[in-house]
């Protein structure tokens, strides 16, 4: 997870070529609680860096999804409207969105950064 | 004087001393001592004195008296005077029903939670949808909530057909205003919408087409097309119907609609000025998120038992708070359970029979009426249990039934929009007939 | 327990109708239903058996202490079910004649005279039929004022953060922008958070006074009158009217405009989670702007104004017709009983039981808000929670299985592990010392069995169900 960025509203993202995917943290997924629903956007949509993009239900919370960058959504991962507990067991690995053409970018943190702030949040 | 306090004097001066206050009026003072000297008591309160309750029953009985009941009612128009069968009276009166709040807590309420995943599916059965609410205000907040239900940010606009109860375009109306979001109305071309230039209006900026089946004339509109045409528009279809004619009549679900509401007050709760009546309100899987209101899920306890709970929670107020799509808490519960007792206990059988009489009742009556020289039916289109007629002297014609205790139908556009159900007699509309007659021929 | 689906027998019915005595219409084929019906097919044995199981799993106010705060679950008077069953009110229809109606119109006037008295205003309408509906309609009240005057840039509804969800949801579906205001630390408005946030572009503050945390805000009239200074108006959320009715009138507060829960503070029954009616109440020059009903008004030959816009002359509906009648009904049959004296005796003994109860609670509960409170207050279980693992969700449970409905949690937000209690004047001091030492066990047994709190309630049909499963992988029906 060495190329790996982080938002201070817990997003993770991480780029492969021209293509970002965006998925929210341990932390984020930790603090929710079980997450039982993810309002997904739809391919095509645009998004913009601080900008919410969709949200995450858990029980008795609501979160938005925050996105680091702007740019074009290419595609959703339709796997989270089936097991949205996903988000819990594998955060890094259910990424929520893959965005391209993007043209700017939140500020993002390192994963050293990131735990440190996670740890002034506790 | 009626109390419901039951610490006696005493009592209360005991309570106040172990909070260190003095008795009566001065320690009273002192628990309010946050509110301003000003606006305190500032004023005496202009209310009479209290009553016992025979007093209080007897001046409300008197009041109940001031009112005219017919005895046959031909009148409509969103308020349906169908036959209450004595249990679905009396079933809503336990007092655990009656004064249970809404079911937070699944352990101890089961049993409303239950009735309502029962309603939830009663209603999808009616309407051929997937997935119902727990109810809302009525069937004019329904289709309000429904066209909100529709919108994104690129269709915002709300289109209503013409042919729609005004009561219910009114509400659609005022909603739009709230949300800052545009209605237009599909016009009617004999008695029904017209399709053409609801073509022309499904512009791109169209979120929602909202259609009353059968409409407020009575008459059946070509749901199924008009919800073909709605989608090759990529906007949503919502249907308005009547709970009664959906036992008989081609569904939501069949016409694809995408949501379905309607008044649930022909489903066993009585006319009462208006209220309370029972919005119900369904959609399609698809959509399920997108429905306000309570729902109610089945699930299992930690020891694998069947359970009932208030589902889907974080689409609401109390968690999205200025992010909810819809402000609804409190709904109509106990009119929902109504309607299922009365759903229950007719069956698919007697909820036939009742579509079957008031349509039939409807269409004597309609038969009678133009078989008089003058009176002659406005559209002629198929209808259901309500039909509107021209006559010459309808103020005389409603004056001279209501005084032989019937309400005539409701003067609507310079004519008279009739209704019957299972109700009305053919004697009734037989005698209704010859006055309407006799007056006519004056 | 079994479905209504899991009792039906096919072929078994019920006899409600006589024969048809006219000739028999059939539904045209083009429209006719092409699906079963899938209704249970019952008698009327089945139907009653099997509704009174259900109610025998429904802790009503007639089973027991209901402390849930801000609901106001006080006892609701067999007597006003009678009223509101009388023939000659539920038979009547709503687009009746006006000669018809007289006494229907008896009912709705002398509610709203009273009403408009309780509440110090000029103008009343019953078409809301809950809280949240007669906030909408409130805060549309607002909304056409600033319109009818041009005043478009009044974007934002003011609301402190400790109030209930309805408030910001209903500012957004009028269309406004919420602003969120800290409360201070003593549970009121933070007056300089609120100055911050006025200014040319306020359309009016969403406030409850007593607020959620059961405390009567001490600057009120310093409130009301910095948001009328700043051009906005003040909107007065009745949802905790029951403390302070007949002693302070929002009216007399500033409000401009109100709503009244009938269901709580005038003790006509929650049903389950309705119907209710939310009374909407306002000063006399928003009365232009309340409700009507277009049908009602067309029959009694009142004209419409066509195409007029709303705000310019057009006016809002929220409902069809005149609202919950035979909610308005109940209400007034209540306002009858209690009468001049009954009224504030009922709101001085709900904060009475509030405080005596809070005042038995506090040695071993920590209160949130520790001063004088008025119809509720609200303990943080922060600390026991620390000290023993066991939540306020845990205690509320627990509390089941002793016959005590749960009061409301993890509400108002700004208190974390929050139990906000609300007794109700209808309570004795019998039930209140009684539900006191259930309290004082649940606390003792929390430190002592912790894992016997988490697990409860012990005593019900179902044990905590499983929300997580519920939420995700919905089963909103059956079959």
């Amino acid at each position: 997870m060495a190329d790996i960025k982080f938002t201070k509203t817990h997003e993770w993202v991480t780029k492969d070529g021209e293509v970002y995917a965006i998925g929210i943290s341990d932390f984020a997924q930790k603090s929710l609680g079980d997450v039982v629903f993810v309002n997904l956007p739809e391919a095509g949509d645009e998004v913009s860096k601080g900008e919410s993009f969709g949200d995450v239900e858990s029980v008795k919370a609501v979160s938005d999804l925050m996105s680091p960058v702007s740019g074009t959504v290419t595609e959703v991962n339709e796997d989270l409207n089936d097991a949205p507990e996903k988000l819990n067991s594998d955060p890094y690995g259910a990424w929520i969105i893959r965005v391209s053409d993007v043209s700017d970018t939140e500020e993002l943190m390192d994963e050293a950064a990131y735990k440190e702030f996670c740890s002034k949040e506790e | 004087m009626g109390t419901y306090i039951p610490s006696t004097k005493g009592e209360r001066d005991e309570m106040l001393a172990s909070l260190g206050l003095p008795a009566g009026e001065e320690g009273y003072r002192k628990l309010y001592s946050d509110v301003p000297e000003s606006v305190f008591r500032s004023h005496e309160l202009d209310l009479p004195e209290g009553m016992s309750e025979l007093s209080v029953v007897r001046k409300m009985t008197r009041i109940a008296g001031e009112n005219k009941t017919y005895q046959t009612i031909l009148r409509g128009a969103g308020a349906y005077d169908h036959y209450i069968p004595a249990i679905v009276k009396s079933i809503p009166n336990k007092e655990e029903f009656l004064t249970a709040y809404t079911p937070y807590q699944a352990e101890i309420n089961q049993g409303i939670l239950q009735s309502i995943f029962e309603y939830q599916t009663m209603i999808c059965g009616l309407t051929g949808m997937d997935v119902s609410n727990a109810s809302v205000y009525d069937g004019a907040t329904a289709a309000a909530e429904a066209a909100a239900m529709c919108r994104s940010p690129k269709r915002r606009v709300t289109l209503v057909s013409a042919t729609t109860n005004p009561e219910v375009i009114s509400v659609i109306r005022t909603y739009c205003y709230g949300a800052g979001t545009e209605l237009r109305i599909v016009p009617a071309k004999d008695g029904r919408t017209d399709v053409s230039k609801l073509a022309e209006m499904l512009t791109e900026d169209v979120a929602g087409l909202y259609l009353q089946q059968p409409n407020f004339y009575g008459l059946f509109e070509d749901a199924k097309a008009i919800g073909e045409l709605v989608h090759a528009h990529k906007a949503m279809y919502i249907m308005g119907c009547s709970p009664i004619a959906l036992s008989v009549m081609a569904t939501p679900g069949e016409c694809g609609a995408d949501i379905a509401v309607g008044e649930g007050q022909s489903l066993g709760l009585p006319l009462a000025y208006g209220g309370p009546y029972l919005g119900y309100m369904a959609t399609t899987s698809k959509n399920m998120r997108k429905l306000p209101g309570r729902i109610v899920g089945q699930t299992t306890d930690h020891e694998g038992k069947r359970a009932y709970v208030l589902s889907l929670q974080a689409r609401e107020q109390h968690i999205r708070r200025e992010k909810a799509s819809s402000n609804i808490c409190s709904n109509e519960a106990l009119c929902a359970l109504t309607a299922s007792v009365y759903m229950a206990y007719m069956g698919p059988s007697g909820m036939k029979e009742v579509a079957m009489q008031s349509m039939s009742k409807a269409h004597y009556l309609a038969k009678k009426l133009t078989a008089i020289p003058g009176v002659r039916l406005r559209y002629s289109g198929a209808f259901f249990d309500e039909f509107l007629t021209d006559m010459p002297k309808a103020d005389a014609v409603l004056e001279a039934l209501d005084a032989e205790g019937i309400l005539g139908g409701l003067p609507v556009e310079e004519g008279i929009l009739w209704c019957a159900t299972e109700k009305v007699s053919k004697d009734a509309m037989d005698h209704t007939a010859a006055i309407v007659k006799e007056v006519l021929a004056q | 327990m079994k479905l209504l689906f899991e009792r039906s027998v096919p072929g078994r019915k019920t006899q409600v109708l006589p024969p048809c005595d006219v000739e028999t219409v059939e539904i045209p084929k083009e429209y006719k239903r092409l699906t079963l019906l899938p209704l249970p097919e019952l008698s009327e044995v089945d139907v009653t058996r099997h509704y009174t199981e259900l109610d025998h799993q429904v802790f009503g106010v007639n089973c027991g202490f209901y402390p849930l705060g801000s609901c106001t679950m006080k006892y609701n008077p067999r007597v006003d079910e009678e009223t509101a069953a009388l023939p000659g009110f539920t038979g009547i229809h709503p687009l009746a004649p006006a000669s018809a109606v007289k006494g229907c119109e008896e009912i709705l006037q002398t509610a709203k005279k009273d009403l408009c008295e309780i509440s110090g205003m000029d103008d009343m309408t019953f078409q809301p039929a809950a809280g949240a509906h007669g906030e909408f309609t409130g805060v549309l009240l607002i909304k056409q004022y600033h319109d009818s005057r041009g005043d478009t840039a009044r974007r934002k509804i003011i609301v402190p953060d400790s109030a209930h969800g309805t408030n910001p949801a209903t500012a957004s579906m009028c269309g406004f922008e919420v602003v969120n205001v800290a409360s201070a630390p003593d549970g009121g408005i933070d007056l300089d958070a609120l100055e911050s946030v006025l200014g040319p572009d306020t359309a009016g503050l969403m406030l409850t006074n007593p607020n959620t945390l059961g405390l009567f805000d001490r600057n009120i009239l310093k409130i009301t009158s910095m948001v009328h200074e700043a051009g906005g108006l003040c909107y007065y959320d009745g949802a905790n009217l029951n403390a302070v009715m007949g002693l302070v009138r929002p009216g007399d507060m500033g409000f401009d405009c109100v709503h009244m829960n009938l269901h709580k503070t005038f003790a006509t029954p929650h049903g389950g989670g309705g119907p209710g009616a939310g009374a909407v109440g306002c000063k006399a020059f928003l009365a232009q702007f309340l409700p009507h009903s277009v049908l009602m008004d067309a029959k009694d030959g009142k004209p419409a104004p066509e195409n007029a816009a709303i705000g310019h002359g057009g006016r809002i509906q929220v409902r069809g017709f005149a609202g919950n009648f035979l909610i308005v009904v109940r209400a007034l049959t209540y306002i009858l009983s209690l009468g001049k004296e009954g009224i504030p005796e009922t709101a001085e003994n709900a904060v009475l039981n509030a405080n005596y109860l809070m005042h038995q609670l506090e040695d071993m509960y920590r209160v949130a808000y520790p001063r004088t409170c008025m119809h509720e207050f609200v303990l943080d279980l922060q600390d026991l929670k620390e000290e023993t693992g066991c939540s306020a969700l845990d205690v509320a449970k627990t509390l089941i299985d002793y016959g005590i409905h749960p009061p409301t949690m993890y509400f108002p937000l700004i208190v974390h592990e929050a139990l906000m209690l609300e007794p109700t004047e209808t309570e004795s001091r019998e039930t209140l010392d009684e539900a006191a030492e259930v309290f004082r066990k649940v606390y003792q047994l929390a430190h002592d069995d912790p894992d016997y709190v988490k697990a409860s309630p012990h005593s019900t049909v179902i044990g905590r169900p499983d929300e997580v499963q519920a939420s995700r992988h919905p089963v909103v029906k059956y079959g």
